[in-house]
């Protein structure tokens, strides 16, 4: 029962002390207004580019919008207790540290899902962009399920954060591949091999091309695979990140480096 | 009159030297613009081959505005975490002359951003950096420079009283890029988008980079470049006073 407590009370009130971004006057400008514009910009590259439809470019810059909240989220969640001096306090604790931990990726998904449909609804509107009727349901899946994947991902971003001091150019930097590599905005075919292959790994990239898919008009059961590939990579950079935290944890335990950066 | 032009000299150079050294305005300050760089050479390579040169020269003027947006805006709180705001405006040197070469200085560091990007399309994507008119090309790069560097002054005078100005300055990053032309010709965006495209210096500066490179006529577009440039500045210097007196009334300066 604590455990669950843990996971959900622990992981909300985390959430709310740690991450800065909840006041409105970041919260508007970040998750409101900035998504929208990055759909505007794309669009309208798109557009003198004579590459693909507006369609393409709200659908992927949407979905893609979830890395600020789930890698940022995230990363400050857990290396921002060194930053209020209490990781020493939450790492000594005897707690269960898969609820600790995990609990605390709640949120960041629930937050990451709300933008991703905020800028996909509003953006779309803005452009002109319909979804079908029938498909909503479905759209919303993906997003949850790139919402979930893109916060394993920020789950080992934190794991990263816990040696590095300047997180905020970490998560910046993940944000940027995560947009040049994931298809959001050049179809993959139009990537170099190497980089296409690479995709295949990251978050995002199988369920925006789900999420288009689903927005012309196929069926979930046409794109169940792409859905299940997106969930499982969240699954592993999940598992990565946490297998990477009780690392770090143990080993700063060993050689006393718990505040070295 | 020396004293101040050496209040400006040297508070740029000292800020610029603090930014160059920085993790997320030296380093990410490159970086970061280069991904969006990235993503316009492989659209632009995808679908309009011949405005590979455009998408160049418009890429690398959004590392300067990158550079400048955020930072800027988050210039004052800087100082505040500092603790050095107070000491700053109760020198007795204007505050304005202590504010603008910071903002100069965040422009300046943009340059860094400019040269990787024009290199990156140039190694990576063979894009030829063809320029007809070296020297307006020479003149028009500094000025666009200067002129970004004075709008980022307005907007950290702007946010004074704002405890999370990095957000504020933040969301004007996209929307410079947008409607200034950097990427997209202004002729595509609805009308009423274009007078808001002319009143922001980087349109002017943009187009005269452009100008200078394909052998047009970039005076007239530098010319007001820097002349919005000075009015920002002018409009700062005015209100920067008005700000600085309402914080000392209210106590708010230290927002704490």
């Amino acid at each position: 029962m604590s455990s669950v407590r843990l996971f959900f009370v622990g992981g909300l009130l985390s959430y709310r002390a740690l991450f800065g971004w909840l006041s409105p006057w970041v919260l508007i400008p970040t998750f409101v207004v900035a998504p929208i514009f990055q759909i505007l910009l794309f669009v309208y590259i798109g557009r003198s580019s004579h590459t693909q439809s507006d369609e393409f470019y709200v659908v992927g810059n949407a979905l893609q919008y979830a890395a600020i909240p789930c890698i940022f989220a995230m990363t400050n969640t857990i290396s921002g207790e060194r930053y209020q001096n209490t990781l020493g306090a939450v790492l000594a604790t005897p707690a269960k540290r898969i609820p600790l931990f995990l609990g605390r990726s709640l949120p960041v998904i629930a937050n990451g899902f709300v933008v991703s449909v905020f800028a996909l609804v509003v953006g779309g509107l803005i452009v002109g962009v319909s979804i079908p009727a029938g498909s909503e349901t479905e759209i919303l899946l993906v997003i949850l399920v790139c919402a979930f994947s893109c916060t394993g991902l920020g789950l080992s971003t934190a794991a990263i954060g816990l040696l590095a001091r300047d997180t905020a150019v970490l998560s910046n930097i993940v944000f940027g591949i995560l947009l040049v590599f994931t298809g959001a905005n050049v179809a993959l075919d139009d990537l170099p091999g190497w980089m296409s292959t690479l995709a295949q790994g990251l978050p995002l990239t199988h369920g925006i091309e789900a999420a288009r898919r689903l927005a012309d008009g196929q069926s979930f059961s046409a794109v169940g695979g792409l859905v299940a590939a997106e969930a499982f990579i969240g699954l592993v950079w999940g598992v990565l990140g946490y297998t990477a935290i009780r690392t770090l944890e143990w080993q700063s335990r060993i050689h006393a480096t718990l505040e070295r950066a | 009159m020396t004293a101040n032009a050496r209040l400006l000299l040297m508070g740029w150079k000292f800020h610029f030297k603090m930014l160059a050294r920085s993790s997320f305005n030296g380093w990410l300050g490159v970086i970061y613009p280069l991904f969006f760089a990235t993503v316009a050479f492989f659209m632009f390579r995808a679908g309009s081959k011949d405005s590979l040169l455009y998408a160049s020269l418009g890429a690398s003027v959004m590392g300067v505005w990158s550079a400048t947006s955020t930072s800027a805006g988050a210039a004052l709180q800087r100082e505040r975490w500092h603790g050095t705001l107070e000491l700053l405006v109760a020198a007795p040197a204007p505050f304005s002359l202590v504010l603008l070469p910071v903002t100069l200085a965040m422009a300046t560091v943009g340059l860094y951003s400019m040269a990787a990007t024009l290199l990156w399309g140039r190694v990576l994507f063979g894009i030829d950096l063809h320029i007809d008119h070296w020297l307006l090309f020479c003149l028009s790069v500094p000025a666009t420079v200067i002129a970004i560097g004075m709008f980022g002054f307005l907007l950290a005078v702007a946010f004074v009283r704002y405890r999370t100005a990095w957000a504020l300055g933040n969301l004007l990053e996209y929307p410079v890029w947008l409607i200034c032309g950097f990427l997209v010709p202004l002729s595509f965006f609805p009308a009423w988008v274009r007078p808001i495209s002319w009143v922001l210096a980087p349109t002017w500066g943009m187009q005269a980079i452009r100008e200078s490179a394909t052998g047009g006529t970039p005076v007239p577009d530098l010319l007001v470049c820097l002349g919005l440039g000075l009015l920002y500045t002018a409009i700062g210097v005015l209100v920067v006073d008005w700000f600085l007196r309402a914080a000392r009334a209210r106590a708010a300066l230290s927002l704490t």
